[in-house]
């Protein structure tokens, strides 16, 4: 919905909490719930609300602990019941300025002092970083600090030790530094956001004297909107790809009308300038492993000489679908989710026609930013924070690259008269394993993306499967499957809890990448494997229905399981005595 | 702006933060709306201001007693 995203109506957002949050409740949608734990040095009630209704929509249902009133530092040193119970989640700490206010620097201080305060300051928020991580081990989100409302020296404030705006600085470059040399502890920059919204408005002071909120209350709406992205994105809830109109979109003019000499881009008028930053903008996205594609109402013709204009940034090579034909937009753009094997919900669908949007945004649950003219398209599609990473992973890098080796896949597949030929052709590797160290963030990422091939669907934090793969109570297995073409990475999960001699499989997961390529049977066969070597002669299967995963409803079946039972919305359990187990994988050479 | 069109406005406003219809009266107070708490006078004040394009001083926040003594300060101001 555009209510919940960038250009944000704040005014509208606050007045009618109550009515969109009875909204989102009842739209029929599937949530993952979590529990998240504020702990606040100011005001935090709107915060909280707001939050909420951004976290609804992105299809995550929270339920909050809030400290009592700027007690975060002894909920964090000391703990309570309340929160010790509450499990949480996602620890949120929010702190302001405000609560630097006892180690700001003083004119009068000495040099030494002064290093002491800073260091103090620091070991206040270390100390709790530690404690929160020892106990919980969970996901820790940490503000850093808006400047101050004002400087006492002036332009010197930033340079001199004594200045308070230098002060600041420093414990913003110690957030950032503990934030990007720790797993698991996520930096919102507070700083960044409050820039933009701009700081004389933000730091109304009336509203810290009336309520204790460290920021007027119409900044609110688009602080928690930013603090949800960081929670979307640790619960892999980012989006994947772009899906771009062309003309007025990547270009000025219309390539069929105008020609190629005719449209606007390059260095020589404003117009064409804006085009070109916009191109190099959405090129970048494609090294973070954001997928390209292109929705446009054009001859397929025109559409690439238009990408091969002289000054055209992006080229036709760095795209992974270019679907130019007089089509229904939203069947272009449901077919390329389908063709990329993923959900139309992680597609941003970029047209400068509103009509377009209109009736894509209809039709497809992809997201639709209203990106005004074309000096505004960069800010609105950034600051809606689609493509929020939390770690830069070698596979979100290569990820274009796989979805080009998928397509030469594609393509060979069609030379080939037997299927079975064909995948011996692909000469496939797999790696099959016990969890591993190196890979704990990408099957966290795994279990918390992966909707159709999930036989449970249950999502695990980075440090709940750091656990499970530290005690023997369970058998791991992550597949990695390579080919002729290049690389897939790590592709399929499973997690089965051990019950004296029976497994029951907690998770089944697998990629819609390499779907039809036989890797679940190699998964099967090096699970049963493992289990006969532990004198597990029994493996339980389940299957809990989504509106996503109906693909694997049967998979149990197929594999040779027993149906065991099932209640009346579908649940199933399934059964597989291991004693006289075939290998099942036929194509794919193992570890 | 009629003193009538301001306490329609304010109903409007009421209507959308509390979620249900409130017939305002000059003597309504906090006590009367069950909602209506420090939380939600935060966001009703805000709302308030956008609505009628006007600010409150800090020290009216604190003091007003009921919507009448607000509509009679929208009234000065708009």
């Amino acid at each position: 919905m555009s209510l919940f995203s960038y250009p944000l109506n704040a005014n509208d957002l606050l007045k009618n909490k109550r009515k969109y949050k009875k909204a989102l409740l009842a739209d029929g949608s599937n949530r993952i719930s979590k529990n998240i734990a504020i702990l606040g040095g100011s005001t935090v009630d709107h915060i909280k609300d707001m939050l909420e209704l951004f976290l609804l929509d992105a299809g995550i249902e929270p339920k909050f602990y809030q400290s009592e009133y700027a007690m975060y530092w002894q909920d964090a040193m000391f703990g309570n019941k309340e929160l010790d119970s509450f499990n949480p989640d996602i620890i949120y700490i929010h702190t302001t300025t405000r609560n630097l206010e006892a180690y700001l620097p003083k004119i009068t201080d000495g040099a030494e002092a002064l290093i002491g305060k800073l260091e103090s300051a620091q070991k206040h928020f270390s100390d709790m970083w530690t404690n929160l991580e020892n106990k919980f081990r969970c996901p820790v989100i940490q503000n850093n600090f808006e400047l101050p409302t004002y400087r006492l020296l002036g332009n010197m404030d930033g340079a001199d030790i004594h200045g308070s705006t230098y002060f600041v600085r420093k414990m913003n470059d110690f957030v950032a530094e503990h934030a990007i040399n720790t797993k698991s502890f996520y930096l919102n920059d507070v700083d960044y956001i409050s820039s933009c919204f701009g700081l004389d408005k933000w730091s109304d002071l009336s509203f810290w004297y009336m309520f204790k909120y460290a920021m007027c209350l119409d900044a609110i709406p688009e602080f928690a909107f930013n603090l949800a992205n960081i929670i979307r994105a640790i619960y892999g809830k980012s989006k994947k790809a772009f899906v771009l109109d062309m003309d007025n979109t990547l270009w000025g003019g219309i390539v069929g009308d105008d020609g190629v000499e005719g449209l606007e881009l390059g260095t020589e008028t404003p117009v064409a300038q804006a085009f070109t930053e916009f191109q190099s903008y959405i090129k970048k996205h494609k090294d973070l492993g954001i997928m390209l594609n292109v929705c446009s109402k054009n001859d397929h013709e025109n559409a690439i000489s238009g990408l091969n204009h002289p000054d055209s940034v992006l080229l036709p090579d760095d795209f992974i679908k270019i679907k130019a034909n007089w089509e229904p937009k939203h069947l272009n753009i449901a077919s390329i989710a389908k063709e990329l094997n993923i959900m139309s919900d992680s597609l941003v669908f970029v047209d400068d026609n509103p009509a377009e949007r209109a009736i894509v945004r209809e039709s497809l649950p992809c997201a639709v930013p209203e990106i005004g003219t074309v000096e505004s398209y960069i800010k609105t599609i950034d600051r809606n924070g689609y493509f929020e990473a939390v770690a830069i992973s070698e596979d979100d890098i290569k990820r274009n690259e796989m979805y080009k080796a998928n397509a030469a896949r594609e393509k060979e597949l069609s030379a080939f008269e037997n299927y079975g030929d064909y995948l011996i052709s692909l000469n496939m590797k797999a790696e099959i394993k016990a969890f591993a160290p190196v890979y704990l963030q990408r099957i966290a990422q795994l279990t918390n993306k992966s909707n159709q091939f999930n036989l449970t669907t249950r999502r695990y934090s980075a440090e709940e499967i750091t656990a499970i793969s530290e005690t023997d109570k369970y058998i791991t297995l992550y597949g990695k499957l390579t080919d002729k073409f290049g690389d897939n990475g790590v592709v399929s999960v499973l997690i089965g809890e051990v019950d004296e001699n029976v497994l029951h499989m907690r998770l089944w997961l697998m990629s819609c990448r390499v779907l039809k390529r036989g890797m679940e049977f190699a998964m099967l066969d090096t699970l049963v494997e493992k289990c006969k070597k532990q004198g597990i002669n029994e493996i339980r299967g389940y299957y809990y229905p989504t509106a996503k995963n109906n693909m694997v409803k049967y998979l149990y079946r197929d594999f040779g399981f027993a149906l065991f039972s099932e209640d009346e919305i579908g649940n199933s359990e399934w059964c597989l005595k291991l004693d006289d187990y075939k290998k099942q994988n036929r194509y794919i050479d193992v570890n | 702006m009629s003193e009538k069109e301001i306490y329609e406005k304010l109903e409007e406003i009421f209507a959308d933060i509390f979620d249900e219809e409130i017939k305002l009266s000059p003597e309504t107070t906090a006590e009367d709306v069950e909602d209506w708490d420090s939380l939600s006078h935060i966001t009703l004040i805000s709302a308030v201001e956008a609505e009628f394009g006007m600010r409150f001083k800090m020290k009216e926040v604190s003091s007003m007693k009921n919507v009448g003594e607000m509509a009679s300060i929208i009234a000065e101001r708009v």
